[in-house]
């Protein structure tokens, strides 16, 4: 099992060094300058051009860089943005991430509440209406832009209705002597809308899961078994049933770790909320190398990071994957 | 993609979401190809400026007096060119490199499939910005070739899965020992059995690249005005949200409901023709 462990994690340590790799081929082989973007019109002396390209290392061959790049990784060092003026990307990173975990947790909370519970009614009422009816729902939600859906929320409850803000995190007019729970209050308002926007437009990948997964446990032996000694349905489904089918939609967790960094870059965008989606929109857009070297590695190491704990996930709660081994 | 195909038709149409996929779709196509002829040309203004829906303009008209119903037809047609080509190239690409990953195995395995793995560590709309960014504007045929070059990850594991599964069989052996070359065991034995998996990925494929393709339209990246595309007009619509809010409507209708269908489709084969999702629950 310790050998398994260790494979797999060298594997993922792998797949990293080629996404790191991959992101910094593709950044130099598009077009684009990071210092055209920072100059803008200005006309530039050559020795400022030359001093530019010293202070962000631009002129280097792409391999020097790269290696410079991978030590500073080891480091904890991702090197400074060109856009925010030399600022470290890792303190960029690190302001905007809490943003980004309050969006994506949310989403993530009401997935795995409310997607879960539904999931499971789907699968006890397997073909009838309630079934049908969720899964034509899920399945729209999961069809719809949502930068549309994120819109059209806003223009309904926030301008149409005044119920809820449109963007941001905050109210920027709160008195700074506001109680902690105004604080609060304020705070979660301004969730509700980016909140319900993804997460509509993702649940059904966990209603689907639990929907599955309970219709596979429930044809299995022992769930028949529990009818036949006469059990109440709610008995099976809650006592026997529903457990064995909480292992693969748990796994399914893994999965969703990036979404926790990003949220995603369209919501951000529409509900201007300050995460990291929105910071890499802007670092692509400005060509900010590092800034987006910054952001890229830090999704995908928790891409990488989801599918090892998805795996040793399951390790560790399924008794016959060890019993293999 | 012509045996699965025929063979999955009848359980496909006998399935409630599969004919209504079917027929929305078939609609959905047939508008954008003859409803242009019938409407004034996209880019006509008109002195009726976000003008609503009504007898004159089905959809109303946008904020330079353009026929709203014209621009969302024609934008149909531009999302399900982009979408259809982009997919053909994507499924082309991930056959290639899962028939060649695992027929050859051994190191060239490998190494590309830990390049595919490092490829889906990265999220799509990442890369599609990272490429399409830096130039600002893209012609269309760069968009299609971006999509379609971005799309292949997945089904290159999905079809050396199945390579990986036939390739021990006896027929593929017995056509070796006849003195096979290895492109005849592979174009001729070991992809056709791939094309069921294939087509489900490529049905699926279809919906996540409209809602992609919208996505960088929105974000002023897509498909560049003045041609209309879905995305597009939903990011023209924005700052007339509160006085003309169907601008923004229909277009996104028109996504969710051809995106709905599609993805009906894609389930009703995939139950037909039996084959295990592809990573269908990652998130966007």
């Amino acid at each position: 099992m310790f050998r398994w462990l260790a494979g797999r994690v060298v594997q993922a340590l792998l797949t990293l060094v080629a996404t790191v790799i991959i992101i910094f081929v593709l950044m130099r082989l598009t077009p684009g300058d990071p210092l055209g973007e920072l100059t803008g019109d200005r006309i530039m002396t050559p020795e400022q051009v030359h001093h530019l390209q010293q202070l962000y290392h631009t002129n280097q061959p792409i391999l020097t860089q790269l290696l410079a790049f991978t030590k500073g990784i080891l480091q904890g060092d991702l090197g400074g943005s060109i856009h925010y003026g030399g600022r470290p990307v890792t303190q960029l990173l690190r302001e905007r991430l809490p943003a980004s975990l309050r969006l994506g947790g949310s989403v993530l909370l009401l997935n795995f509440t409310l997607g879960l519970w539904l999931g499971m009614r789907q699968a006890v009422r397997q073909g009838r209406r309630l079934d049908r009816w969720l899964t034509t729902l899920s399945l729209t939600g999961y069809a719809m832009p949502s930068f549309w859906l994120g819109s059209l929320l806003a223009w309904w409850f926030g301008v149409r209705w005044h119920i809820l803000p449109v963007g941001g995190m905050h109210d920027p007019l709160l008195p700074e002597d506001a109680t902690l729970l105004a604080a609060w209050i304020d705070g979660l308002r301004h969730l509700v809308l980016p909140t319900l926007t993804l997460s509509f437009v993702t649940i059904a990948a966990t209603m689907r899961h639990q929907r599955s997964a309970l219709l596979q446990v429930l044809q299995l032996d022992f769930v028949r078994a529990a009818r036949t000694r006469g059990l109440t349905e709610r008995r099976v489904v809650w006592r026997h049933a529903w457990r064995n089918a909480l292992l693969p939609v748990l796994t399914l967790f893994g999965l969703w770790l990036p979404i926790l960094a990003t949220g995603s870059v369209l919501v951000e965008y529409v509900f201007a909320w300050p995460g990291v989606g929105q910071l890499a929109a802007e670092a692509i857009g400005g060509r900010d190398y590092p800034l987006i070297m910054g952001t890229a590695l830090l999704v995908s190491t928790l891409v990488v990071l989801g599918g090892l704990l998805t795996d040793i996930a399951y390790l560790l709660l399924d008794p016959r994957i060890r019993l293999q081994e | 993609m012509i045996d699965p195909l025929r063979e999955a038709w009848a359980p496909v149409w006998r399935t409630r979401g599969g004919r209504t996929g079917i027929l929305i779709l078939a609609a959905i196509t047939l508008v954008s190809i003859v409803a242009p002829w019938f409407l004034p040309a996209y880019w006509v203004q008109e002195f009726a400026t976000n003008a609503a829906p009504g007898a004159g303009h089905l959809m109303g008209t946008d904020n330079l007096g353009r026929d709203l119903m014209a621009r969302v037809t024609w934008g149909g047609r531009v999302s399900l060119t982009v979408a259809g080509l982009s997919v053909a190239l994507a499924m082309t690409l991930g056959a290639l490199v899962g028939l060649t990953a695992g027929y050859l195995g051994g190191w060239v395995d490998a190494l590309l499939m830990r390049l595919v793995d490092g490829a889906m560590a990265i999220p799509r709309l990442f890369v599609l910005l990272l490429v399409v960014a830096a130039t600002g504007k893209v012609p269309l045929a760069v968009l299609i070739l971006v999509l379609g070059t971005t799309g292949w990850f997945g089904v290159s594991r999905l079809v050396r899965g199945e390579v990986l599964r036939v390739r021990e069989e006896e027929f593929v052996h017995a056509a070796e020992a006849l003195g096979a070359g290895r492109g005849r065991v592979i174009f001729r034995h070991l992809l056709p059995n791939s094309m069921g998996p294939l087509l489900v990925a490529a049905t699926l494929a279809v919906g996540d690249v409209i809602l992609l393709e919208a996505g960088l339209s929105f974000l002023g990246y897509g498909v560049q005005p003045p041609a209309p595309s879905w995305g597009g007009l939903i990011l023209d619509a924005r700052p007339f949200l509160t006085n003309a809010p169907w601008l923004s409507l229909f277009p996104g209708l028109a996504i969710v409901i051809t995106v709905l269908s599609v993805n009906l489709v894609g389930e009703a084969l995939r139950e037909a023709l039996d084959t295990r999702s592809l990573a269908a629950d990652t998130p966007r």
